[in-house]
């Protein structure tokens, strides 16, 4: 497919790593925030192609792993209740809540379905005007245009049975939290491409000022990946901080203007706790009072017990990048994707199940 | 999570509901998308998609910026330090 074999060729990923070996001077961790990116550095032996004077650790950007247990507790809960639909993406369904995840609801009878986009989830609350079809919320700025483009739909057709439970992320204040710690190893970020290309890079410029640190835009595919690191080690053995951007054919620094402006209208900020981090401020996404009518954790008054996260996970230093999964006492032991302790093996692109899928114990 | 997925645009509709639909390939493969963040999308333009939606038109001048730097990265590529793989 074009766009996408010719930056997995592998002779070219190798060069870029050739260059990167005779440029790196000096010992430099780096961060890459998205997933996505975990799962293909990883995937493709990006870690190992690198000197070793580099070391990546890997940040919070999988909106499944970080998604609290109490709000997947809630999901089930609505998911039980008669009358109901219930819409999300695939991995979000897997998630092991307290005591069921919510195709085990499906198993019992529960209707719960897997929608590939969520104007699926609003076609079927149209054709089911009797039922209350939730759509589970699940995401960063990526995915935030699409719930917005949906909402947007949803109050045009007039629709009443399209409740929304709305768990969106933002990566700026994520960044913040895990800069901010003194404990803070990472010298360079790789920003999440997809995020960027609906945002731009405005919001990064003055987090790349105040901590001196370079910031590089960075696409999915592993020869963007090993280009983004190139560009970061060499703004760092130069003395160079700010925004670069490695992923131009997909990201501006304008972003997408006609999806932030939608996400204005739909979306105001709020402070949300992540999963094996707690909450930072200012760093979710709630409805406006226009969409608040749409809000299923109002419309659904659920009770959820407080969800302990087991002692020997270490997912919240893991998440900030000041460990590895294999310093976990639990990792491939207790922990397993089939049965995971926290949030970064709750799902294949947290770096916990990443590691553990690609043999990095 | 975040994935994106380039396709063609083969097709550009209006919805019912005012926001822009088409018809996407991806690599012959064929889906409805959404195309109302991407008004400047033409038919035969490349779109990146997530979960349904355009979410950029990929900028193939911007696209090619990464071959040229390849070349000059070959040129660099000198003297070589050991690598995790080496050490592990």
């Amino acid at each position: 497919m074009k766009f996408v074999d010719e930056y997995r060729s592998e002779g070219s990923v190798r060069k870029v790593a050739g260059s990167i070996r005779a440029l790196v001077t000096r010992p430099w961790t780096l961060m890459e925030i998205c997933g996505g990116q975990t799962h293909t550095l990883l995937k493709y032996g990006i870690d190992r192609m690198l000197p070793e004077l580099v070391t990546l650790v890997h940040g919070p950007g999988c909106p499944v792993c970080v998604t609290p247990l109490e709000l997947i507790d809630r999901a089930v809960a609505i998911a039980r209740r008669p009358g109901v639909t219930f819409t999300s993406f695939g991995d979000m369904l897997r998630v092991p809540g307290s005591e069921l995840d919510l195709l085990s609801v499906k198993a019992r009878g529960g209707d719960v379905r897997m929608v590939y986009s969520p104007l699926d989830a609003v076609r079927l609350a149209e054709k089911e005007p009797g039922r209350q079809v939730v759509f589970f919320a699940v995401g960063f700025e990526t995915t935030a245009p699409a719930i917005a483009g949906a909402l947007l739909a949803a109050e045009r057709l007039g629709l009443a049975n399209f409740p929304v439970l709305v768990s969106h992320v933002l990566v700026p204040p994520a960044m913040e939290a895990i800069l901010s710690s003194p404990a803070c190893l990472v010298k360079g970020f790789l920003a999440a491409g997809h995020v960027c290309t609906v945002m731009g890079t405005h919001e990064y410029e003055p987090i790349a000022a105040r901590y001196r640190i370079p910031i590089v835009v960075t696409g999915f595919e592993p020869l963007d990946l090993m280009v983004g690191i190139r560009m970061t080690l060499a703004a760092l053995e130069e003395g160079r901080h700010g925004v670069e951007i490695q992923y131009s054919r997909c990201v501006s620094p304008g972003g997408n203007i006609p999806a932030q402006k939608l996400l204005a209208e739909v979306f105001t900020p709020c402070d949300r706790p992540w999963r094996g981090i707690g909450v930072i401020p200012r760093s979710g996404y709630t409805l406006t009072p226009r969409f608040e009518r749409f809000d299923a954790a109002k419309r659904f008054d659920v009770e959820t017990v407080t969800a302990e996260e087991p002692r020997v996970c270490i997912a919240g230093s893991i998440l900030q990048g000041l460990a590895k999964p294999r310093d976990c006492a639990a990792f491939g032991r207790e922990c397993t994707p089939e049965k995971p302790l926290g949030a970064p093996m709750v799902s294949s692109e947290g770096a916990c199940a990443a590691y553990y899928s690609y043999g990095r114990e | 999570m975040c994935l994106g997925v380039p396709g063609q645009v083969v097709r550009i509709d209006e919805s019912p509901v005012g926001m822009t639909m088409g018809v996407v390939s991806f690599g012959g493969v064929t889906k409805e998308i959404c195309l109302a963040y991407v008004p400047e999308a033409q038919v035969g333009d490349y779109v990146l998609v997530h979960v349904g939606f355009a979410i950029s038109k990929i900028d193939e001048a911007h696209a090619n910026e990464i071959w040229e730097a390849l070349e000059t990265m070959g040129e660099l590529a000198g003297e070589e330090s050991p690598t995790k793989a080496d050490a592990s």
